[in-house]
């Protein structure tokens, strides 16, 4: 048996591979088509304070090797998550890390405070940088609000904190170390590119938002590169994410010094790709004599 | 609801940009309601990179032995014309079956036998043959109203009358059947039949023809199910990107529906 499981912060998943915000909902509704025991760990669906109805429709657009999407945040709110959301979730025997986002500090305060009580939550992310909500600016396009809001919430709560990335800045690194200076435990990167799609025929937008966020495996170079930056620039762990649809990618991410990684559009394409990707990376480690999947993390070979 | 591989039986073009589909999914068939979908991945590469979502059209087979579905489809696109190419033996993933589906007459006032009329505006024939075929099942009295653009384009004339005698056609141009828009077909036809039924109304078409239908089935306090397309990434509910707005909140068009009752909507 090869060893496949990994810390972030206080949490310690059995493998490397988790479900990413947004794209697996709270897990029921994944319960019929993956074992989701299985999972490394699951990232809900990001929650406010108070419910938020989302943006305009049409939501999601197909573009070449990837989507874009302008969910807009759309959820029940805190209340809800908690009586109608989590009892399930408290079940699965997976961990589960709830993302949150607020309008300003003083809401992913409260959001973190509440959290920080409940038991079966082993860790929060911290969503700064939905590129969906439209605000005065995003937390994660500024270092030292980056710096503010994660100090907030680590102030008052023990739980793993993993703070997660927009990769629409020029130096995602300075943001990762603002994020690491005050005191989370792990970063995640990244979340979708702000882009648009018209069509010709009418000259309108193909989304009701007429932005939106680009996901799936158009942008994986991208997202690798920014990985492979931000993880020799900073000691706390880096989670991957971006495009990630097989174990090869998987594995790719891993070897540029990411931790674990995140799983989102390909959810939607295969909706048991968390195991198929946690077989693969099996194999991979099998196939190489690595006995630890400690050992893949970061080993990149820069000699040519 | 499962994520099968499936085998193509058949794939033929049936007329102009349209094609049948049949796929043999036990699983799927045995399970289906009309008006639920299936969500295909028409490609293993990433393009197209979603799947994309059909209406079960026919099950096809008896008893135990029903183990074939089949989807009538309209190339529109990069999706469907990847589908149309497929060959017969091959197979690909279809998740299914997904959504609601229609509700079919329930127990109805004394002395009032409820009637189903379905209307059907373009590839909105679809899910509608299935329909017809477990409406005529249950014996309730059923009238089918088609409408399309030109002659050329009119769907499953014949496959609806297999089930009823009363299928009536109305063409925009009057190439063929009554002249102009399925609506007035409607109000013509609720003219010259009797009304002593308790009325449910099914349609499936394009939206401008769905909300027309609406308001006249509002006017008459007739039940009408509306069968709603929205762009789909995954088909269960995890994305929020199929949202319609209803009197209640946003609902999901894949999974709260995409069959809906049309007062419940924000047209
Ligand atoms: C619940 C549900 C059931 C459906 N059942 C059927 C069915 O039984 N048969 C069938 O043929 N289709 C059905 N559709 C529509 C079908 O899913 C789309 O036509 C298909 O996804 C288009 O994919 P594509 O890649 O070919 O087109 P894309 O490349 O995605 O789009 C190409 C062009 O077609 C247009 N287009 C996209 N979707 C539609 C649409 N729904 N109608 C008209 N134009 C569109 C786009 O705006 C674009 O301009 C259903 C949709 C839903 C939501
Ligand atoms: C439809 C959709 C909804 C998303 N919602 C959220 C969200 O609520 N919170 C969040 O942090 N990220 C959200 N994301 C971003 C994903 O978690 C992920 O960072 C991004 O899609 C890149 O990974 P991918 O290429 O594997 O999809 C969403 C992505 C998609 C496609
Ligand atoms: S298609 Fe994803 S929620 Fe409906």
């Amino acid at each position: 048996m090869t060893g496949l499981g990994v810390k972030i912060g206080k949490i310690s998943l059995k493998n490397p591979v988790m479900a990413a915000s947004g794209t697996f909902g709270y897990a029921k509704e994944f319960e019929k088509l993956v074992n989701l025991k299985h999972i490394g760990g699951i990232i809900t669906k990001t929650i406010t304070l108070n419910p938020r109805a989302g943006n305009p429709m049409p939501r999601i657009c197909e573009t070449a090797a990837g989507m874009l999407n302008a969910i807009g945040l759309q959820n029940e709110g805190f209340d809800n998550f908690i009586k109608e959301k989590l009892p399930y979730l408290s079940k699965i025997g997976t961990p589960v890390i709830v993302s949150i986002s607020g309008n300003n500090i003083d809401e992913f305060f409260i959001l973190a405070k509440r959290l920080d009580k409940i038991k079966s939550i082993s860790g929060i992310e911290l969503n700064i940088s939905c590129p969906n909500i439209k605000c005065e600016g995003l937390v994660a396009h500024d270092a030292k609000e980056t710096y503010e809001v994660v100090k907030a919430v680590r102030k008052i709560t023990g739980k793993t904190i993993i703070t997660k990335l927009s990769p629409n800045v020029t130096d995602i690194v300075k943001i990762a170390k603002a994020a690491e200076n005050a005191g989370s435990d792990a970063v995640s990167l990244v979340n979708t590119f702000l882009g648009m799609a018209i069509d010709i025929e009418t000259r309108k937008p193909k989304l009701g938002n007429i932005t939106g966020g680009l996901s799936g495996p158009c942008i994986k170079p991208i997202a690798l590169r920014m990985v492979y930056d931000v993880s020799r620039n900073i000691d706390i762990p880096v989670i991957g994410i971006g495009g990630i649809m097989s174990a090869s990618d998987a594995v790719e991410f891993m070897i540029a010094g990411a931790s674990t990684i995140q799983i989102g559009t390909a959810n939607f394409i295969e909706p048991d790709v968390c195991g198929k990707i946690i077989k693969g990376i099996e194999e991979y480690l099998r196939k190489h004599k690595i006995e630890n999947i400690e050992e893949l993390i970061g080993s990149f070979n820069d000699k040519r | 609801m499962k994520d099968i591989k499936a085998k193509i039986l058949s794939n033929e073009k049936t007329r102009y940009v349209y094609y049948k589909m049949v796929l043999d999914a036990p699983y799927i068939a045995r399970s289906a309601k009309p008006g639920q979908f299936v969500e295909i991945k028409c490609s293993d590469s990433f393009e197209p990179l979603l799947r994309r979502p059909f209406s079960i059209h026919r099950v096809k087979g008896k008893g135990s032995r029903v183990k074939e579905i089949e989807i009538l489809y309209e190339v529109v696109g990069k999706g469907t014309d990847v589908l149309s190419k497929k060959q017969k033996g091959e197979s690909f993933d279809i998740l299914g079956p997904l959504g609601n589906g229609f509700v079919l007459p329930r127990a109805h006032a004394p002395n009032l036998e409820p009637r189903a009329i379905i209307i059907s505006g373009g590839i909105g024939a679809a899910p509608l043959v299935f329909l017809a075929e477990e409406l005529t099942k249950k014996k309730i009295k059923t009238i089918v109203l088609i409408g399309a653009k030109t002659k050329k384009l009119i769907l499953c004339e014949k496959d609806f009358k297999k089930f009823t005698s009363e299928v009536y056609v109305s063409t925009d141009d009057g190439t063929y059947g009554c002249k102009g828009f399925v609506s007035k077909l409607f109000h013509n036809i609720l003219k010259t039949t009797e009304s002593n039924f308790e009325t449910v109304v099914y349609v499936c078409g394009p939206h401008g023809m769905l909300k027309c239908i609406a308001q006249i089935c509002e006017e008459r306090n007739f039940e009408c199910q509306v069968s709603l397309e929205e762009n789909m990434a995954c088909g269960i509910g995890a994305c929020l990107g199929c949202v319609v707005k209803t009197k209640t909140g946003n609902k999901l068009a894949c999974k709260d529906g995409p069959v809906f009752d049309s007062k419940e909507i924000i047209w």
